[in-house]
């Protein structure tokens, strides 16, 4: 499903000098296999995610997502593979303000090539317990209710990979568990390949593949 | 979720300022709809009305475009006068003192005279004769006449009000509530000129017609050569003018000063005295309105203008003309000021917006992580921008009409043109832009230019922002705390 080959990723210092952040030989993960990522902080788990979803470009190397190389597609290509294939649930949730938890999830159809499907989004809305909540903009929404939002939105498009970066670090305790069980629950339903990253054990030991960064990534670890 | 629901968010999010932005352009609009509408109003009254059945305006040698004015829409100064005898020229011999057919008789359709110089209150007194409310089509096009609304035409003389009937026009009779029965008192030369002792019966009102004859009140010619002062004078000896002498000067102002003095007590019933017309050697006309064949316009105009008597106007070329000398000018200068207004208004909604992008690349980055591409965000901006603009020119184009239409019973009252809410301005012909050299045409209203300029501007101004959405960096933005 997901494979990285020898992905490099180096950012330029303001002094022109290069910083060096990724460098993994080989990296995959299978159709609807869930993996845990972990690492300390600043080890480039964000900067993979995106490679990963195509917002980055990495320096060198190839990510094969489902057969298909992104590295060597165009720009707008990536992004409509990204729209169509790729899920992603973010740390800060990311909703837009002023769209109601219903927009959001449409918005996350709206780009890809499929035409929107509100009974999906409702669904996806049920599923996440917000089926009362329908029509309530993010601010009226708390934080694991945003957070479920966000996960309904990932899967939207019925993606063949969900990132998730880091879903449970601004949810309170009583809502951890939930946001976990949901995201791994619905992927497992939907047969959706699932890579998160965390920090947090109790979560990380949940996960029967636990892969560390630092095992992988030739630079991490290095100043 | 289409792009124009996510750019019509954006603007609710940021209502306050977009309700501002979009007022500022709805108040450029607003300028440009009334200056189109006004102009438009202007050009369509003075167009219509520059021939009312009529295409030449005969009348004494001087100012073309004053003649015009002046015996068709009744504004500007009264000019000179022309000979009677220049009118008897038109007139068959039945209706000759002489009996004899003039000799411009054959080559003219109709020949109104008309005799001005007097006022009713602010509003001029036409003397003419009945034949101009009889059977009269003024508006060739649609076959309009004119209709009383009350009462009926003057008459030439009646036993009742001899030569002294009157009929006023519709604007007139609802400004100074002249009804029939009443009698006026014309006042020499302006409206707050002497007034003439004599007094005209009103047995007409006319229906409104939308030309300047709204604003007239129409007297028997016969009636009006009677009223003081209007006789020509006369050397009974050689039948011309002559100086008069010392003597007969001092006596004449003596006269004229006991005249004054006694004014108020003078007005009278003259009809009762006055039952003789005026002799024809004591007679001028201040104009003659004509109608002719078309063949024969130019080579009659011609000819009156290489005599001495008079000069023939066309009223429809005189109009033309002023239009492109003076008020087309001085629209497009309005135009080109209310525009730059536009073009400020517009700049507002690139403030707005560029101002606003540190706030939108989040949501920018947001939209890029679901699949949105550059084009996909840039078209989302522009749209921004084309909504605020339409948005704005909606409520300036409403904002112009509803000022309009609260000003229609003033623009009515000025220029006979009555404008409903919907009334666009008069129509350009586009081809001339398109495709100068084409003989097609394609008139559509001035006012609906405005949608694909708004868009225009709406895109050329919002290109700038919409450039930095396309720019954003989607890591950069998602990594930034929120």
């Amino acid at each position: 499903m997901l494979q990285l080959k020898n992905v490099k990723k180096t950012f330029t210092e303001p002094d022109g000098s290069p910083l060096p952040i990724l460098d993994i030989d080989d990296y995959r993960l299978d159709t609807g296999e869930q993996a845990v990522l972990v690492g300390r902080s600043g080890g480039g788990k964000t900067t993979l995610l995106h490679i990963i979803a195509g917002i980055s470009r990495p320096t060198s190397g190839q990510v094969i997502i489902d057969g298909l190389d992104i590295t060597k597609l165009p720009e707008a290509g990536v992004d409509r593979f990204r729209a169509e294939k790729v899920g992603y649930v973010f740390q800060t949730f990311n909703l837009m303000v002023g769209f109601s938890a219903l927009e959001n999830v449409l918005l996350g159809m709206t780009f890809a090539r499929h035409r929107r499907d509100v009974e999906r989004a409702r669904e996806l809305l049920e599923r996440v317990g917000l089926s009362a909540r329908l029509t309530h903009k993010p601010t009226a929404l708390s934080v694991g209710e945003q957070q479920r939002v966000a996960v309904a939105r990932a899967l939207a498009n019925r993606p063949k990979l969900l990132l998730a970066d880091e879903p449970t670090a601004n949810v309170d305790p009583a809502n951890q568990q939930h946001i976990v069980d949901l995201i791994r629950g619905t992927c497992r339903e939907e047969k959706v390949a699932l890579l998160m990253v965390t920090h947090a054990t109790e979560v990380a030991e949940q996960f029967d593949r636990v892969d560390r960064l630092e095992e992988v990534n030739q630079f991490a670890g290095q100043p | 979720m289409p792009l124009w629901k996510i750019a019509w968010r954006s603007i609710q999010r940021r209502c306050l300022a977009s309700i501002l932005t979009a007022l500022s352009m709805g108040l450029g609009v607003m300028l440009v709809v009334i200056v189109l509408l006004i102009h438009g109003v202007v050009a369509e009254s003075f167009r219509n009305n520059a021939s009312l059945g009529y295409n030449l305006i005969m009348g004494a040698k001087g100012g073309r475009l004053q003649l015009v004015l002046n015996t068709v829409f009744y504004l500007s100064e009264p000019v000179e006068n022309i000979p009677y005898a220049f009118y008897e020229d038109f007139l068959s011999a039945d209706q000759r003192v002489d009996g004899k057919d003039g000799k411009w008789k054959d080559y003219v359709d109709r020949v109104i005279p008309v005799c001005l110089g007097d006022y009713y209150e602010q509003y001029r007194v036409v003397g003419t004769i009945p034949e101009m409310f009889e059977d009269y089509v003024y508006d060739e096009d649609t076959g309009e006449k004119y209709e009383f609304a009350e009462g009926r035409n003057f008459e030439y003389f009646n036993d009742e009000h001899g030569f002294f009937e009157a009929i006023v026009g519709a604007r007139v009779a609802a400004d100074t509530g002249l009804k029939i029965g009443d009698t006026i008192v014309a006042s020499h030369g302006s409206s707050e000129g002497k007034k003439h002792p004599d007094q005209f019966f009103v047995v007409g009102i006319l229906a409104p017609s939308g030309t300047p004859n709204d604003r007239a009140v129409f007297v028997n010619m016969e009636g009006f050569y009677l009223l003081d002062g209007h006789a020509k004078p006369v050397d009974n000896e050689s039948g011309g003018q002559r100086q008069m002498t010392k003597e007969e000067f001092e006596a004449a102002v003596a006269a004229a000063s006991s005249q004054q003095l006694n004014a108020e007590e003078e007005t009278r019933p003259a009809h009762e005295v006055k039952t003789t017309p005026l002799p024809v050697e004591q007679r001028e006309v201040t104009a003659l309105l004509v109608k002719t064949s078309p063949i024969i316009t130019r080579g009659l105009s011609n000819t009156i203008n290489e005599g001495n008597q008079a000069q023939a106007v066309f009223p429809v070329g005189e109009i033309t003309a002023l239009f492109n000398r003076i008020v087309t000018p001085f629209q497009r200068l309005l135009l080109c000021l209310t525009a730059m207004i536009c073009i400020v208004s517009g700049i507002s909604i690139l403030v707005s917006i560029y101002n606003s992008m540190n706030d939108r690349k989040r949501e920018i980055a947001i939209m890029r992580s679901l699949g949105a591409g550059r084009r996909a965000v840039m078209a989302i901006v522009l749209l921004e921008a084309v909504l605020l603009a339409l948005g704005g020119g909606l409520l300036g184009w409403a904002g112009g009409h509803f000022m309009i239409v609260g000003a229609s019973p003033w623009i009515e009252a000025e220029t006979g043109v009555t404008i409903g809410l919907l009334d666009a301005a008069p129509g350009v012909n586009i081809m001339e832009f398109i495709a100068p050299n084409s003989n097609r045409s394609l008139r559509i209203s001035s006012e609906w230019i405005l949608i694909p300029g708004l868009i225009i501007l709406a895109i050329i101004v919002g290109f700038l922002p919409a450039l930095a959405a396309y720019k954003t960096d989607v890591a950069e933005a998602l990594s930034a705390n929120p």
